[in-house]
């Protein structure tokens, strides 16, 4: 046939004309050109915001079933599940329900504090929640950028410890005015996440090695490094044999929004202005047109004159920037009191921040959304865990189904018996690049 | 074997490939299915091959019907399938591919090497399709890898091969050498479907023809019918592959190659030692098979190839050294051949890619910005201009035909004041419509001063175009020569043989290589020579 | 034309298109002279390199050392029944500057044969191997290492990255990547305690991490293929996920009942007698539990099965042109669940081994990070089987050292030690250790048209 039909095993699925998928899946369905398409573009609307809800519901689902098959109590009620059906099955309701007021009353609001609670008390479950979104957004956007140029930035643990180092070594080693010393915090951290990761962009974009493999590498080596870091004298606290670094400055510090009561604070001014920054760099800026022509089709890019390996290298040092804006929240932030570097200061982030990125569909808004979801999760997720009695491990489970499940549109929907559910080819956010079998 | 294709219909979503088709394929002939390109022949052989399902109709074997639900069913069927993009895997051997899915096995699943390796060698011995069975198919020539996938077949006892355009990577002398072992086949009581789009060919070798036509069967011919009658029930409309355009005017020259060497990543010279002059207003038709150095040589000229000797310059500007991006600067439009793979972002949208390599200049960038209005106003104009079918500006340019996506690159590189114009495969997989157009705006280039360079493997297209040809074989230009000169030299040409040396030894193949003072003299001489003083051949 | 020189065409007769004509351009001239040089200028760099190497050991190791001091190498594996070797005791002064001048001259063999690819290997493994021992008599001088216990926890540690890296290969010859190799460990090494400790067999327990990694697998397997998610990324939430239930079982049964369900023992040693009797590698290689064994096992299965047999041919056919293999009637998605699968026991495998093969009880993300040097190991091993276990065994013996280093309090922070993997690794993706060609169709999934 026509040469846009032929074998493209380059091209990603999504940009498919609907008129070359196989007969028979979509053959009485009316023609939906590019609902993959529409999943990456549509700012989670229609469609997809369908499937991003049934999958947190179905993520929801999972964890019951988990928190029930850990239950001992529970399962003993299950023994007798022929005699009396009710008692099990209202153990298991009582179970789940009690784990999710309780998560829902640590991360949206609290029911019970509502009418005599202070103003403070009915905003510290969201207050809890932006909190623990702030580095979600920075290092969502660090996975974000990187995967709109083509690259899998899974290092962004690497360079949050990366940023959260320099950050901290500001913030001890000099001692400048208020506002000032935050800046150069914020700066170092930028610096850090940035140079750190501009090793793997730098890698890939002079000898090709796979940035995949380079960052994860890389992730272990910045722990190592922090781990010895943390043994020098140059940053453990003195006086100390446990690995923890000194104390900052005051002045170094993310100031709190809202006073000491609640720990919002002025990181999630920043995260917005990274997303902010991040919306414009994409649509409106040359840089950001390089970045994702190289991301889309590199062949193309370099056709039109556009050098592939500034492209890998820029867009890894500002997604490392960005994950280096997450280190100094890790540090400066309300979440650290004594504002100190620790053995474990990236708290998992950096691999939380690849589903927050899958989530957000990569995306300013959508990744902003995602990591306050999953920052709620997290919030309401410690509440559980002491009222509730139920691990806060559950949330990375829940995150880690949603994912899953917006991955892949057409699982989600033969579980619902929508339409369209076996249209198998359709791309979910990260539809891979496929060998298109043989084509007429 | 007898083979039936019964009222096969075959549709993607809202697209027909193929409608109600029939077609009988007789023991021991060789069965030609012409038709253009996107006429619906592979889609019918992919059927008939197992890798689609019809929609409606039936297959029917030996007065059997039969269902083909994999590649595998028709392999048992006894049908076997020579892929146009071969289905080799590049790092096994001749033999491990001939046995793939096929294997000698011994107890355990172990592979037994060496009878695959002896059947390799009797089939090789039997029909004369010489190859080396422990060769790595990566390492062979398109010819030679073509053989393997015809033994591919033979091992399975196909009886009814199909041959789906088989000439398009072949050489005219490699094409000679195909026929000759579909004839052997034949004899052995093998029946041949051979698809292609080439009238010449089918007059060679046919027995019966079945033409194709917007996926229908269109008409019968026998191999006697002239080409004038197969060529217009093949296209429905008599095709003028004519292009208006006046004597060129060459002036100054432009674009200077002066023993120019290009490697690969192995270290061999894709392009060799080339030498080229360039003037003002004329057309430079590159011709040649594909693979011979064509793409390479465009690439070294706009800086995506670093060449390891030789020099380019454009209007005495020394290219070597530039970046892409300087020498689009410098005033160089570049269409490149594979538009999918470089040419377009598919996810970008009609008016990003009218902008592909122009978003950093002014007026569509500023200090860092993309200026949005600009970049839809310029849209607007090019899609005016060309003609370019298309939804919206903001479409994705992969949701175009692919027609329309070769002109908005046409139309991007187009739309500036150009220095040097090169247009790999112009119209390669685009509508007659859209193809006169590009060829008038291509002239129309021309015709303003600017030196073009086209490249393309269909040598209709370079004739028509070209004020001079230079034909290209295993890197080299074997010779410039003008549009004038015959099919049959610009053939051996394209083979590496020059015309005039030709009666010395019978056919046979040049080494340009093992040769260097003869072409290489005869190309200097006649390279600064303008077209308009030369002897055709 | 008309001046064309009559010669101007070698002709070769009889057969137009005989496959000699077709033989790669050689370059000539300027063109083959760059080729040249630029062969020659890596081995320059390299060499030089090799000899400045060397001349830091000189100066750091050799003179680093006081004369006199003997680094001592314990050859008898502690706590093992076996016949005792005696202790090795080199001067360290002596053999660390030996060491250091070895590694010059493999510099200087590397820019004198520049064209010999034997050389060329030889010379870097001679310069690794002097340097290593330059290195360890220096950290060693005046004090005692074993060297024999070093052995036996590079053994150890390369267990569970063998099976892991074996289970890489498989998936990325069929044209899956599996970055899920550490949810594999996790899972089976869990999946192992759990069911080890609740059914009182280890055996069961084996059982259970092969059918926990599986199941991860077949999850990889049905997200990759049916649904067409990005590997990579799909591995990494996948490895999430794991991390999450296992962390949260271990939280609400394992940790609050360790007695009932965290506590499967561990396999017994079998001793292979006369093998086991070998000096110094006899009782760190066959005096080893079944699992072990099994490792062995699966070495050679996997590399005659994947380069010998129809299962592997069609693997790796699937792995490198699916297209090409679906045309010969192979089941492209098929052949990849099932090795996916397949390869999913055998890393669950690897994750048992770390509860009911050494610790004897499961921890929160016990893993830390195995699976990922797994899979540094399939593309340093250059995704062959033999390749990938050497890459594994390298690892093991980078972070033994570290172990067997720590309590010699040298001046090199044992981290930096637990680093070499990971560096190791980059320089090797990054294409200095040489080029490395991936299965082309891996991390691509097959759709029919």
């Amino acid at each position: 046939m026509t040469e846009d039909n032929k074998s493209t095993p380059g091209e990603p699925s999504e940009a498919k004309p609907a008129a070359t998928r196989p007969a028979g899946a979509s053959a009485s369905a009316p023609p939906k050109p590019s609902l993959g398409r529409a999943m990456l573009d549509g700012i989670i609307t229609g469609n997809s915001a369908v499937v991003t809800f049934l999958a947190i519901l179905l993520a929801l689902v999972v964890g019951g079933v988990l928190m029930i098959l850990a239950d001992q109590d529970v399962l003993d009620q299950y023994k007798y599940f022929t005699a009396a059906p009710g008692d099990a099955l209202s153990a298991s309701w009582s179970l789940v329900s009690d784990a999710y007021s309780a998560m829902f009353k640590g991360s949206i609001m609290n029911p019970d504090l509502f009418a005599d609670g202070s103003l403070e008390d009915n905003f510290r479950p969201i207050s809890e929640t932006i909190t623990q979104a702030t580095p979600l957004i920075f290092g969502g956007l660090a996975v974000s950028i990187a995967f709109r140029t083509g690259l899998f930035n899974i290092g962004a643990q690497g360079q949050i410890i990366a940023g959260a180092v320099f950050a901290s070594w500001i913030g001890f080693v000099v001692d400048l005015p208020p506002v000032i010393h935050l800046v150069f915090v914020i700066l170092a951290g930028v610096i850090g996440g940035g140079l750190y990761a501009g090793i793997a962009g730098f890698l890939k974009a002079r000898y090709g090695a796979h940035e995949v493999i380079v960052t994860i590498m890389l992730n272990h080596i910045a722990v190592l490094l922090l781990g010895w870091l943390l043994t020098t004298d140059t940053f453990r606290r003195g006086g100390q044999s446990q690995p923890i670094g000194k104390d900052a400055n005051d002045n170094a510090v993310l100031p709190n929004l809202f006073g000491d009561n609640l720990r919002i604070h002025f990181g999630i001014i920043l995260a917005l202005l990274a997303a902010g920054i991040y919306w414009w760099l994409l649509n409106r800026s040359t840089l950001g047109f390089e970045l994702r022509a190289v991301g889309s089709n590199p062949d193309a890019a370099r056709t039109a004159g556009m050098s592939v390996a500034r492209a890998q290298i820029l867009a890894m040092v500002i997604a490392g920037a960005m994950a280096g804006l997450a280190g100094v929240s890790q540090v400066m932030s309300s979440t650290n009191p004594a504002h100190t570097l620790t053995p474990s200061i990236d708290a998992g982030i950096g691999f939380d921040a690849i589903t927050v990125a899958l989530l957000g569909r990569t995306k300013p808004l959508g990744t902003v959304l995602a990591a306050l979801l999953f920052g709620a999760l997290r919030a309401g997720g410690s509440v559980m865990q002491a009222s509730a009695n139920v691990s806060v491990d559950i949330v990375i489970v829940i995150q880690a189904v949603i994912v899953l499940f917006v991955a892949a549109p057409p699982l989600v929907r033969s579980i619902f018996r929508l339409r369209g559910a076996r249209e198998g080819a359709e791309g979910g956010p990260l539809a891979a690049k496929e060998t298109v079998g043989v084509q007429a | 074997m007898k083979l039936e294709l019964r009222g096969i219909t075959k549709r993607f979503g809202s697209l027909v490939a193929n409608d109600h088709i029939d077609l009988t394929v007789e023991p021991g002939e060789i069965h030609c299915l012409l038709g253009e390109n996107g006429a619906g022949k592979s889609t019918l052989m992919n059927v008939l091959y197992g890798l689609y399902e019809p929609t409606e109709g039936e297959i029917v074997v030996d007065g059997t019907p039969r269902k083909f639900r994999t590649a595998g069913d028709a392999i048992d069927a006894g049908i076997g399938m020579v892929h146009q993009h071969f289905m080799l895997v590049p790092v096994f051997t001749v033999a491990e591919n001939v046995m793939l899915g096929h294997e000698e096995t011994k107890p355990m699943g172990w592979l037994d090497r060496r009878r695959a390796r002896k059947k390799v060698l009797d089939l090789v011995d039997e029909y004369g399709l010489k190859v080396d069975p422990d060769m790595l198919v990566e390492d062979l020539p398109v010819g030679l890898q073509q053989r393997v996938e015809i033994l591919k077949a033979l091992v399975r006892d196909a009886k009814v091969l199909i041959l789906d355009e088989p000439t398009a990577v072949l050489t005219p002398q490699e094409t000679e050498e195909l026929f000759r072992v579909m004839r052997a086949l034949r004899e052995s009581g093998h029946s041949i479907v051979f698809i292609t789009h080439k009238l010449k060919e089918v007059k060679a070798v046919a027995d019966r023809i079945t033409v194709i036509r917007r996926g229908k069967v269109v008409g019968t011919a026998d191999p006697a019918s002239s080409e004038k009658e197969l060529a217009s029930l093949m296209v429905g409309r008599p095709v003028k592959l004519v292009v208006d355009k006046t004597e060129a005017e060459p002036g100054a020259v432009r674009l200077e190659i002066n023993d120019l060497t290009v490697l690969d990543g192995n270290g061999q010279a894709v392009v060799d030692r080339v030498d080229l002059r360039l003037r003002e207003g004329e057309i430079l038709g590159i011709a040649g098979v594909d693979g011979n150095g064509q793409s390479e040589l465009t690439q070294a000229i706009l800086g995506l190839r670093a060449p390891a000797a030789g020099s380019i310059s454009l209007d005495g500007k020394d290219l070597a050294g530039m970046s892409p991006r300087q020498i689009l600067g410098s005033g160089v439009g570049f269409v490149p051949e594979d538009r999918q793979h470089d040419g377009i972002v598919s996810d970008f949208t009609v008016a990003e890619n009218l902008v592909l390599d122009m978003v950093t200049q002014a007026p569509f960038g500023k200090r860092g910005s993309i200026v949005p209005s600009a970049v839809r106003d310029n849209a607007r104009e090019r899609v005016e201009e060309f003609d370019i079918r298309t939804q919206t500006i903001e479409s994705p340019a992969g949701t175009l035909s692919g027609g329309n996506q070769q002109k908005v690159v046409v139309a991007r590189e187009l739309s500036r004041p150009l220095r040097l114009f090169i247009a790999s495969q112009p119209t390669r997989g685009v509508d007659v419509g859209a193809m006169e157009f590009i060829h008038k705006r291509i002239v129309a280039e021309r015709d303003v001063g600017t030196p073009v360079i086209i490249v393309s493997t269909e040598l209709d297209e370079v004739v028509a175009l070209a004020d001079r040809i230079a034909v290209m074989y295993r890197g080299r230009i074997v010779d410039i020569v003008p549009p004038t000169t015959s099919r049959g030299d610009l053939g051996l040409l394209m083979a590496g043989v020059l015309p005039g040396a030709e009666h010395a030894d019978g056919a046979g193949a040049t080494r340009a290589d093992t040769a260097p003072a003869g072409p290489v003299e005869a190309k200097t001489n006649e390279s600064d020579a303008t077209p308009g003083e030369e002897d055709p051949a | 034309m008309t001046e064309r020189n009559p010669e101007g065409g070698t002709q070769v007769a009889d057969t137009v298109i005989a496959p000699h004509v077709e033989a790669p351009v050689n370059p000539t001239g300027e063109a083959a002279d760059a080729v040249r040089a630029a062969a020659r200028k890596k081995a320059l760099i390299t060499g030089i390199g090799f000899i400045l190497v060397g001349l830091y050991a000189l100066w750091a190791f050799g003179f680093g050392t006081s004369g006199g001091e003997d680094a001592v190498f314990g050859m008898t594996v502690p706590n093992r029944d076996t016949t005792h070797v005696g202790d090795l005791s080199l001067p360290a002064r002596g053999v660390a500057i030996a060491m250091s001048v070895v590694c010059m001259i493999a510099g200087g063999l590397r820019i004198a044969f520049d064209r010999s690819r034997l050389a060329t290997r030889l010379s870097i493994a001679l310069f690794l191997i002097a340097f290593v021992i330059a290195f360890l008599v220096w950290a060693v001088a005046g004090k005692q290492m074993s060297f024999a216990g070093a052995l036996q926890n590079t053994l150890l540690a390369a267990v569970p990255l063998v099976l892991g890296a074996l289970a890489g290969v498989i998936g990325e010859r069929s044209g899956v990547v599996n970055i899920a190799i550490d949810g594999q460990f996790l899972f089976g090494a869990f999946a192992a305690a759990l069911t080890g400790s609740v059914t009182g067999s280890l055996w069961a327990g084996l059982a259970a991490g092969a059918v926990a990694g599986a199941l991860i697998g077949a999850l990889l397997a049905v997200f990759a293929v049916r649904y067409l998610v990005e590997q990579v990324v799909l591995g990494v939430v996948i490895n999430l996920l794991v991390t999450g239930i296992t962390g949260f079982l271990y939280t609400q049964l394992l940790q609050k009942d360790p007695e009932q369900y965290n506590n499967p023992g561990v396999f017994d040693n079998i001793r292979i007698p006369g093998f086991a009797d070998i000096p110094v590698i006899g009782p760190v290689l066959f005096d080893v539990n079944v699992i072990v064994y099994l490792m062995y096992a699966l070495i050679v299965i996997v590399h005659l099965g994947l380069f010998h047999t129809r299962w592997g041919l069609r693997a790796r056919a699937v792995g490198e042109h699916p297209t090409a293999a679906d045309t010969v009637g192979i089941k492209v998605n098929a052949t990849r669940y099932r090795n996916v699968i397949m390869a999913g026991a055998i890393a669950g495998v690897g994750g048992a081994f770390l509860t009911i093969g050494t610790v004897g009880t499961f921890s929160k993300d016990m893993t830390s990070g195995a699976g990922y040097i797994a899979l540094a190991a399939v593309i340093f091993g250059r995704w062959r089987p033999l390749g990938a276990v050497a890459a594994a065994l390298l690892f093991g013996f980078t972070s033994a050292l570290a172990t067997s280093l720590q309590p010699l309090n040298t001046s090199i922070p044992s981290q930096f030690l637990q680093m070499m993997p990971y560096v190791v690794t980059i320089f090797a993706v990054a294409g200095l250790v040489g080029k490395v060609r991936a299965p082309a169709a891996a991390n691509k999934p097959y759709t029919k048209g």
